[in-house]
């Protein structure tokens, strides 16, 4: 079904406006063209019906979920919600304030925090459609197992004691105050389920268009422009520097993991090894300066420096272990 | 007078809810006092996680999205 865009984009480009299909610029065109309406398309259909199916699942009912759970398990479900649950990144203070304010250890709220931007649904369906189950999978563990592994460290160390003196106080204080548990729900009816996922769908498609152009765009000129022979003289060895360079050089780079993706597929058509590229993309979309700032607000320096370094030493040693990886 | 408080980190949807209890309550003349709260800890203290929120009279009413006009009316009025 999805082979339609490709043929639509064919069509449009090749012989509606005449380009040659082996020169840069149609080639470029292309997949900007093919990408862009099969992007939308299930970008459309998807958010709506899975809006439809978690319509009741919200960040109260997480908060409720996680506190009092063994912290192990915590780890683990943190990073589940954190890839299921939705929630706008200007909630993320609220959000970090509930959680702790309900006695929900850092590291668990964290794991919540750091794996939420990384996966979420459409990000995962778009990634079936265009690199593949496989390529899918390793992305969700890798991405789940840096949320998980930066929350139990930072438990390790005891990071509450960084936290602003308010939020400290909240967290020690947690099940004296503030122990309004949410309301109990009653089903939702069909029509309040597409109600809110009508909602739900104008909300995250309003958020995310720009990016899929932007991302489409980037990746268009990299299949158009960029030679594979440069990718293959410069990039596809795998050395081991170039992992961390690609962390790094994504840290002023900032995209949603939907604008990340055609990049990445891209990247991976071009022979880029899959450590490298998971290392790039999951950089670009976590490690973002402006949404670490907004963190200052809960956290002293001390910390939101802990938690970034953290997340950039994980991207690369996930990139390492990757590239080790034969993947065919 | 009512004291109503619109929680939120200042982001656009936290003006734009602000924006639209002042107008319906100009169109229902009720006698309103809108502030506007952006501190993470007064938030916290309402135990709001997502925003905007919308507090009349220390009551959280609302929280997550741009409250529907209708039910605005109905608080304003109630």
């Amino acid at each position: 079904m999805l082979s339609t865009f490709s043929e639509f984009a064919t069509w449009l480009i090749y012989s509606i406006l005449g380009f040659d299909p082996e020169s840069k610029l149609g080639s470029a065109l292309h997949f900007f063209i093919e990408d862009t309406t099969k992007i939308f398309f299930l970008l459309i259909v998807m958010i709506y019906l899975i809006a439809i199916l978690r319509a009741s699942l919200n960040v109260e009912a997480v908060r409720d979920f996680l506190s009092g759970k063994h912290r192990a398990l915590g780890y683990v479900m943190g990073s589940t919600f954190g890839a299921i649950t939705p929630f706008c990144s200007c909630s993320s203070i609220p959000v970090f304030l509930g959680f702790t304010s309900a006695g929900i250890p850092i590291g668990i709220t964290m794991a919540f925090l750091l794996t939420s931007p990384l996966i979420n649904e459409v990000a995962v369906l778009l990634l079936i459609s265009l690199v593949g189950w496989k390529v899918t999978l390793i992305y969700v563990l890798v991405g789940m197992a840096v949320g998980i592994i930066c929350g139990m460290f930072l438990d390790m160390i005891h990071a509450e004691k960084w936290l602003q003196p308010f939020a400290l106080k909240a967290f020690q204080n947690a099940g004296s105050v503030n122990s309004v548990s949410s309301k109990e729900r009653a089903a939702l009816s069909l029509k309040e389920r597409h109600q809110f996922a009508k909602q739900e769908l104008a909300d995250i498609f309003s958020r995310v268009w720009k990016w899929v152009i932007i991302g489409v765009g980037l990746g268009s000129a990299l299949h158009g422009f960029v030679p594979e022979a440069w990718f293959e003289a410069h990039l596809s060895q795998g050395q081991w520097w170039t992992v961390p360079v690609a962390v790094l050089a994504a840290i002023p780079l900032y995209s949603n993991a939907t604008g990340v993706i055609p990049v990445m597929e891209s990247l991976i058509i071009k022979g880029l090894p899959l450590g490298t590229t998971m290392a790039f993309c999951m950089s670009t979309v976590a490690a973002s300066f402006p949404e670490f700032v907004l963190l200052k607000q809960v956290m002293r320096w001390k910390l939101l420096a802990v938690v970034f370094v953290t997340l950039l030493i994980s991207f690369t040693v996930v990139g390492w272990v990757l590239n080790l990886i034969p993947t065919t | 007078m009512k004291e109503i408080k619109v929680l939120g980190s200042g982001c656009t949807k936290c003006e734009k809810t602000a924006e639209l209890i002042q107008k319906i309550a100009a169109e229902v003349q009720a006698e309103v006092n809108i502030q506007k709260e952006t501190d993470p800890e007064v938030i916290m203290n309402y135990a709001v996680m997502r925003t905007p929120a919308v507090v009349i009279d220390e009551q959280v009413v609302h929280s997550g999205s741009i409250p529907e006009t209708n039910k605005v009316r109905q608080w304003l009025e109630g």
